[in-house]
């Protein structure tokens, strides 16, 4: 598929002399979730990392028809790419309203709308982001990433290792997001909530694409295979 | 998460602002105290502590929210102290500075002289930052250390302005309705600008700059992945940093009616580095504790001993190795 929002093609990328992707496409259309599949190592963070600019990688990307291979990363940022990276990585040292406020672009996604979609974050404003439990830091990297009022949300694991009722108000959330007509990248594993929410699936095996589709055509050999479920 | 824990932030906050309001009203005291017991030295040492003060919290604007280990301060120090010295120097003299393509002149007044020696140092950290930023960790403080070594030996080797021997200016400069040679008024001055400089530190810390440099101090990238470019807000503490403490050199040569290469060496960086490391790295009133511990233990143990800084050095190590939150941390808790 073309023309999307996000477009990716044959992306290729190393770490020092390992190779890392060996050619990934993708793409996203506006208001469309699409979800990255694939087991460990098989390339998905560093598919995010090179989309977003934080590593160097070959072939091409295009975000709203801009060429994003020459583009620093706050360059793609502003452009409209949220990021909520692996490991609710927050502004440790900050507040919860400070990482949201060090965020901030104009918007609809401001402090309060940010707050009524989390609720826990505004009572924990003034508390340090370290103190806080994990997926309330979780929720916190959502929240900044909205914050940066994004055409384009991308999310890499953010359910991972969360209590149920954590990942419950995440997906929630997600939902939500994809009815605002908020474009979404996502990178999980839960498969059932992945058929909930996502529109197509792309799955990458040893650093290329092998697989791209609706969640409903996703067989249980394909997921034994590709996904180790 | 406990009630207790998220009221927590909120009572250090107040527990570190009667530390801070105490090292204020001490540090006032100090030549207070001195004039009314007829020792106007201890004036002088007190405004030399809120000279360096001032001086540490230009520096711990790099160091304490931007994480930027910087050893070549003392540059910003001695451009200050210099645009200072020459300006007074031209200004008694009467001789202009340059003649061509206009003819500009030296001064005595401070408020002239105040933002040249800002805007030298502000220059100058903005061409070493720009330079320096390109590099991280101990390349950083290599390069930093370098720029530093470079203006030293630069000024050793200019002779028109004393070299080696430095520049003395007899007198202090001038300012509007103050004696500026009556060791209590000039200590106003030096303390009114240590609390402006306090006062602009804690709103840069709450600011949006404040809050950008505080999370590239912990991830550059992270930063970048929100749209803020790392570089734009380390350089721009940098020159503010550098310009603060530039203002401090300004004031430290009419303090000392002298300026010499000596401003611009590597051991007066030491000095920031470690006042600013023993009064608490990235707390407003860091650089103050540390200021007035460090003058304290200059004149005190230099009495007792030429080897005075053997003790500081002890000293440093066990802040460094079991009081990482230096003074302020022992006295309004660690993460104040």
């Amino acid at each position: 598929m073309s023309g999307g929002l996000l477009d990716v093609r044959g992306l290729r990328a190393n770490y020092g002399g390992a190779v890392a992707l060996r050619g990934v496409s993708l793409s996203v259309g506006e208001g469309e979730v699409v979800a990255l599949m694939g087991r460990n190592g098989m390339g998905k963070t560093t598919t995010i990392r090179c989309v977003m600019r934080l590593m160097q990688s070959e072939g091409a990307i295009r975000f709203a028809g801009v060429d994003l291979r020459r583009l620093p990363a706050h360059r793609t940022a502003r452009l409209g790419i949220g990021l909520v990276p692996e490991g609710r990585r927050c502004f440790a040292p900050l507040t919860v309203r400070e990482n949201l406020i060090a965020a901030a672009r104009a918007g609809a996604w401001d402090l309060g709308a940010v707050e009524r979609l989390f609720p826990r974050l505004a009572e924990r404003s003034q508390q340090r982001a370290a103190t806080l439990s994990g997926g309330e830091q979780q929720t916190l990297t959502i929240g900044r990433a909205l914050m940066t009022n994004p055409r384009l949300l991308i999310l890499d694991e953010a359910t991972e290792g969360l209590a149920p009722v954590v990942r419950q108000e995440i997906w929630e959330a997600i939902l939500g997001l994809k009815a605002r007509g908020l474009s979404i990248l996502l990178v999980d594993k839960s498969l059932a909530e992945i058929r909930a929410v996502a529109d197509r699936c792309v799955i990458l095996e040893r650093g290329a694409d092998v697989w791209m589709g609706r969640p409903g055509d996703l067989t249980r050999e394909m997921t034994d295979r590709y996904l180790g479920v | 998460m406990t009630a207790a824990a998220v009221q927590a932030p909120a009572r250090r906050w107040s527990r570190e602002a009667r530390v801070n309001t105490a090292l204020s009203l001490g540090l006032l005291a100090v030549p207070l105290l001195a004039m009314a017991a007829g020792e106007p030295f201890w004036v002088t040492l007190a405004t030399r502590a809120a000279i360096l003060a001032l001086a540490g919290v230009g520096l711990n604007l790099a160091l304490g929210y931007g994480g930027l280990v910087s050893f070549g301060h003392a540059a910003f120090f001695g451009l200050g102290g210099y645009a200072a010295g020459v300006l007074a120097s031209h200004g008694m003299s009467g001789r202009p500075i340059v003649t061509w393509p206009l003819e500009i002149g030296g001064t005595t007044q401070m408020l002239a002289i105040w933002p040249v020696a800002v805007a030298a140092a502000a220059l100058g950290a903005l061409v070493i930052g720009a330079l320096s930023l390109r590099t991280t960790g101990v390349f950083f403080i290599m390069i930093t250390l370098a720029f530093g070594q470079m203006a030293f030996y630069f000024m050793v080797s200019w002779p028109a302005y004393g070299g080696e021997d430095g520049l003395p200016t007899y007198v202090r400069s001038r300012f509007p309705g103050v004696n500026t040679m009556a060791p209590l008024q000039f200590f106003a001055i030096a303390y009114g600008w240590l609390m402006l400089a306090l006062w602009l530190s804690w709103r840069i810390a709450g600011s949006r700059l404040g809050l950008a440099l505080q999370a590239a101090r912990q991830n550059r990238q992270r930063l970048a992945a929100v749209g803020i470019r790392p570089k734009s807000v380390l350089l721009g503490a940098f020159v503010l940093s550098g310009a603060l403490t530039g203002l401090a050199g300004a004031l430290y040569t009419d303090l000392n009616r002298f300026v010499s290469p000596a401003m611009l060496s590597w051991q007066t960086s030491g000095e920031l580095l470690v006042l600013v490391i023993l009064g608490g790295v990235g707390r407003l009133f860091g650089p103050v504790a540390g200021a007035m511990l460090f003058i304290a233990l200059e004149h005190l143990l230099g009495g007792i001993s030429d080897y005075w800084q053997f003790f500081l050095g002890a000293m440093l190590l066990m802040v460094v190795l079991f009081a990482r939150g230096g003074i302020m941390g022992a006295l309004a808790g660690r993460d104040g």
